[in-house]
């Protein structure tokens, strides 16, 4: 039987159905934040830097702000509109980033 | 690592979508091309974006500028208290991603045939097309306006860039005990709080360097229209006596000879007259057939920015019909462009956009050199309602303005400028 060879690399762009749009969504998710948080989690300064950061920290951080535990000046009132199912994602997407 | 797998079953795993996607991690010839008109907040975001998220794909950004002036904080040009050189960028960002930057006039779209004229170079074919034409201005609807502004007697200054600068010299110019009028159309328009944080801004410098004078906002709107109590208390703490408010006054015509704005029921003259036109989407928009919205307006699908009018055109920022309590803001933009990069990188793949998308909008006005306020929304799809809304108990304004706000609105900024163009 013939076969081919299939780099790692391209193993990742064919990752099943299901987990490649979750994927995807996290991705799309994620890079609303990166207005003011930068690309990818790495941004300019003034800002958490979020590439890198563990994915309980995020989580944490964000449930806080959205649940007034923390205090903030605006995360408060974007947590609220996420789920934690979504947080989770994109916690998840921005753990995955090099700093 | 590499993996050993049966031909057959690596088809049936992958399809041809694989095929294209290897094609892509090995850097050969291009997928499919994608064309973006204008370089702003939307378009240069969307650009970079298709490149990060998929570099099989070509895309090319046709811009008439040769820099970006950011809109945003042009506000404190007019207040003395920033610079025209801090606000402005160039596209060499966008080039490092491997975006094809070309400064040329977009003069015609086919959209039947996909094809863009430029006036200078060669035509361009699209797979999949992208308009983020921002505004354009209704001049007509307010008598001599045109000749007033040709003259330069009259600035709107509502395109950050030359005007901006012509602006502060009318200012800086000015009498002592002169009055600047602004005035502000009907929503919708380009930055609902943009008007008063430039009152706000020209109030300042006024107040410190010729304190005898006026700022009068002439705004159409019965009252204002964002921000409107954070506004109101920041006026009334900092700007009384400085500052004059005047809602559900709207200017139908301007005499650049007399200096005198014209107003429905009396007449007011000014020794600046800073005056905000009516918009709509940009001409380029409108010409294409685009503005299915009454002729000022492009209406897009929210899932994916594609426009009502045509497949394989996408549409972003000020110059679409605002989906429900959606500002049309540099910050909206910014996400437009990434909502419609996710889409076209699925379609240009062979697979269904993103089902769910939600995105946010976040907005510093300065209100003084140091102290800023601010709004935020975050919209979510609504499968009912085939379309993006706000989310219910998410969002807000600041609790008060703060030098930690005006912090974070400089933060805000420079971050969305590398976000769009870095």
């Amino acid at each position: 039987m013939r076969t081919v060879l299939v780099s790692a690399a391209a193993l990742c762009v064919i990752a099943s159905g299901a987990a490649a749009q979750d994927n995807v969504h996290a991705r799309n998710l994620a890079a609303s934040c990166a207005m003011c948080h930068g690309t990818d989690g790495r941004g300019a300064g003034g800002f958490e830097p979020l590439a890198g950061m563990p994915k309980a920290d995020l989580v944490r951080k964000v449930i806080e702000f959205r649940d007034g535990k923390r205090p903030a000046t605006v995360m408060h009132q974007i947590g609220k509109g996420y789920t934690d199912r979504e947080i989770e994602l994109i916690a998840e997407y921005f753990s995955t980033r090099r700093r | 690592m590499k993996r050993t797998f049966d031909r057959r079953e690596f088809l049936k795993l992958s399809g041809a979508a694989a095929a294209l996607a290897l094609a892509g991690c090995a850097g050969s010839a291009a997928k499919a091309r994608v064309v973006v008109v204008g370089g702003g907040y939307g378009g240069a975001t969307a650009a970079k974006y298709i490149r990060l998220w998929d570099p099989a794909i070509e895309v090319i950004l046709v811009e008439r500028e040769s820099a970006f002036v950011s809109c945003p904080m042009s506000n404190l040009v007019l207040g003395g208290f920033t610079t025209m050189d801090r606000i402005r960028h160039g596209y060499d960002g966008l080039r490092r991603h491997g975006v094809q930057v070309v400064h040329d006039d977009v003069t015609a779209i086919d959209t039947a045939k996909r094809t863009v004229k430029l006036a200078r170079g060669a035509d361009l074919t699209y797979d999949r097309l992208i308009v983020a034409p921002g505004i354009d201005f209704m001049f007509g609807e307010i008598a001599g306006y045109e000749e007033a502004m040709n003259a330069g007697r009259v600035l709107h200054a509502w395109k950050a860039g030359p005007q901006t600068a012509a602006l502060r010299r009318q200012l800086e110019e000015m009498r002592d005990g002169g009055v600047v009028a602004i005035s502000v159309p009907l929503v919708p328009y380009r930055c609902p709080p943009g008007p008063y944080e430039r009152a706000s801004q020209i109030a300042a410098y006024l107040k410190k360097a010729k304190p005898r004078s006026k700022v009068l906002v002439l705004d159409a709107n019965p009252d204002l229209v964002s921000k409107g109590a954070l506004f109101k208390r920041a006026w009334d703490d900092l700007y009384k006596g400085t500052l004059e408010y005047r809602g559900s006054a709207r200017v139908v015509g301007v005499d650049a000879r007399t200096m005198t704005a014209r107003l429905e029921v009396e007449d007011v003259k000014a020794d600046v007259l800073n005056i905000l036109p009516p918009q709509r989407a940009g001409d380029i928009a409108v010409r294409a057939g685009l503005a299915t919205a009454g002729n000022r307006w492009c209406e897009v699908d929210w899932m994916t920015m594609e426009a009502k009018a045509a497949k394989g055109v996408h549409v972003l920022g000020d110059a679409t019909l605002s989906a429900q309590g959606m500002p049309k803001s540099g910050s909206m933009a910014n996400q437009h462009g990434k909502l419609a990069a996710a889409a076209v990188v699925a379609l240009l793949n062979g697979q269904a956009p993103d089902p769910s998308p939600k995105i946010v909008n976040t907005c510093y006005s300065m209100v003084s050199e140091t102290e800023a306020i601010r709004v935020s929304s975050v919209h979510a799809w609504d499968a009912d309602q085939k379309t993006l809304i706000p989310v219910k108990g998410a969002g807000g304004v600041s609790s008060a303005r703060s030098e930690l706000e005006g912090r974070y609105a400089w933060a805000w900024a420079e971050n969305i400028w590398q976000d769009t163009l870095g």
